[in-house]
């Protein structure tokens, strides 16, 4: 076995895969798109931790929750084994992993400036621990303008809250720093 | 790794508390008082959920018995839940339910961040998720209590007869029975007693916010852990796990 991600920063190194058939199924689950932020792919968003070959040569595509509960999870694995059927490996598995535990650090720069184009806000910096009653700012995706208030903590999915910016009055979804 | 019997029940236990609080929540479903809020619980129940699907079928696999995460949410009746008296009380009010969340979020988000250097590598993979997730529980529930008990006369009315009537159920996080005691000293479990500090603290610091006064001496309840529940566990039970008892394994 071939263990293909062992931090952030290897995650997105498909390039290292000498395996060619390995290095197509990385791409193909790599390019899935989250079902409920369909502006990120699956690498984007940092969910993807390898593809590899298990002991009988099973191909074995590696996901990671975002939380928990995350309801995406079950539309993720069918829309990899979707893709990779369609390139020929549709005898390939899925497996979900939970260790090391995904925070939005495992986000790319490149997901984190596609979200912002969308109009979500990315989560801010690094995921870090914040006091009980500390207090965020949120930069709009829109104008830029840090002139904003929270409105709902939870908005159209669990990762996002719902805010409003008071320069141009557009409210945003905010992916929350987890 | 030996000692698989307690690591089983210790497992199901903490799967049982996240279920049950997470049904309770869920009962709040298009209920809320206001959009956000209703939201808000229910996006709780849904990590609560998450949790308890992972606890479930490692305490499967912890049992080897052949039962599945479902098997054991939705087969066992209220003796066999391990839960604390805390997760099952009703939801009463408002200020009951963010008060019964903050008291519980206040001791699993310490407990998760303890949990997650547990000589158990799968229970601290969940722990280590489950401890963020618990972070913003806390946060959002010590908000709540902040603003109704220093709101306006009724809401810190409502507030304080909420802390009344849960304080007794708040003892029981820190007890420990044989099962526990045995993880606790192989480095799997977490030893409550270790948090009690850390819990009392939260809890005094947003009292103090919020203007509430904390019970003195009250007598705590216990039986959780040995199936010994309230009232209110079986009709819950007989609710949520309708579906499962008429159409054995039904799917969906």
């Amino acid at each position: 076995m071939v263990a293909l991600v062992r931090s952030v920063s290897d995650a997105r190194h498909s390039a290292e895969i000498s395996d060619p058939e390995l290095q197509c199924a990385y791409v193909a689950a790599a390019d899935v798109c989250d079902p409920e932020v369909p502006v990120l792919t699956l690498e984007d968003l940092g969910v993807l931790r390898g593809v590899q070959r298990d002991a009988d040569g099973q191909i074995v595509v590696r996901l990671t929750p975002t939380y928990s509960g995350c309801p995406a999870m079950h539309a993720m694995r069918e829309d990899v084994m979707t893709a990779l059927g369609g390139i020929g490996l549709a005898n390939a598995r899925v497996e979900l992993v939970l260790a090391p535990a995904w925070t939005t650090d495992w986000m790319s720069d490149a997901g984190r400036e596609k979200l912002r184009a969308y109009g979500i806000a990315p989560p801010l910096g690094r995921a870090k621990k914040r006091g009980l009653f500390d207090q965020e700012s949120v930069p709009c995706p829109r104008c830029g303008s840090s002139s904003t208030e929270k409105i709902s903590e939870f908005g159209s999915t669990a990762c996002k809250a719902h805010w409003r910016c008071l320069s141009c009055s557009e409210p945003f979804d905010y992916f929350k720093c987890l | 790794m030996a000692n698989n019997s307690a690591r089983f029940h210790y497992c199901l236990r903490l799967a049982d508390n996240a279920n049950v609080l997470a049904h309770r929540l869920c009962q709040w479903s298009g209920r809320g008082p206001t959009l956000e809020e209703d939201m808000a619980l229910s996006n709780f129940g849904l990590d609560l959920i998450g949790q308890a699907r992972s606890l479930y079928s490692y305490a499967a696999v912890l049992e080897g018995a052949g039962q599945s995460e479902d098997d054991l949410a939705y087969l066992r009746d209220a003796n066999r839940y391990g839960n604390v008296l805390l997760a099952e009380y009703p939801n009463g009010d408002f200020a009951v339910t963010l008060l019964r969340h903050m008291l519980y979020s206040a001791f699993y988000y310490p407990f998760y961040v303890a949990l997650s250097s547990s000589a158990d590598e799968e229970l601290a993979a969940i722990a280590a998720k489950a401890e963020r997730e618990m972070a913003y529980h806390l946060r959002h529930s010590a908000e709540w209590v902040i603003r109704l008990g220093d709101g306006t006369e009724e809401s810190a009315r409502r507030m304080q007869q909420a802390v009344k009537v849960l304080w007794p159920f708040t003892g029981e996080l820190f007890e420990t029975d044989h099962v526990e005691e045995e993880l606790v000293a192989s480095g799997v479990a977490v030893d409550p007693e270790s948090l009690r500090e850390q819990w009392g603290s939260t809890v005094a610091g947003v009292f103090e916010r919020a203007q509430l006064s904390v019970p003195q001496g009250a007598w705590m309840q216990s039986g959780g852990r040995r199936g010994e529940h309230s009232e209110h566990l079986g009709p819950m039970l007989a609710e949520m796990q309708f579906l499962q008892r008429s159409y054995p394994e039904a799917q969906w």
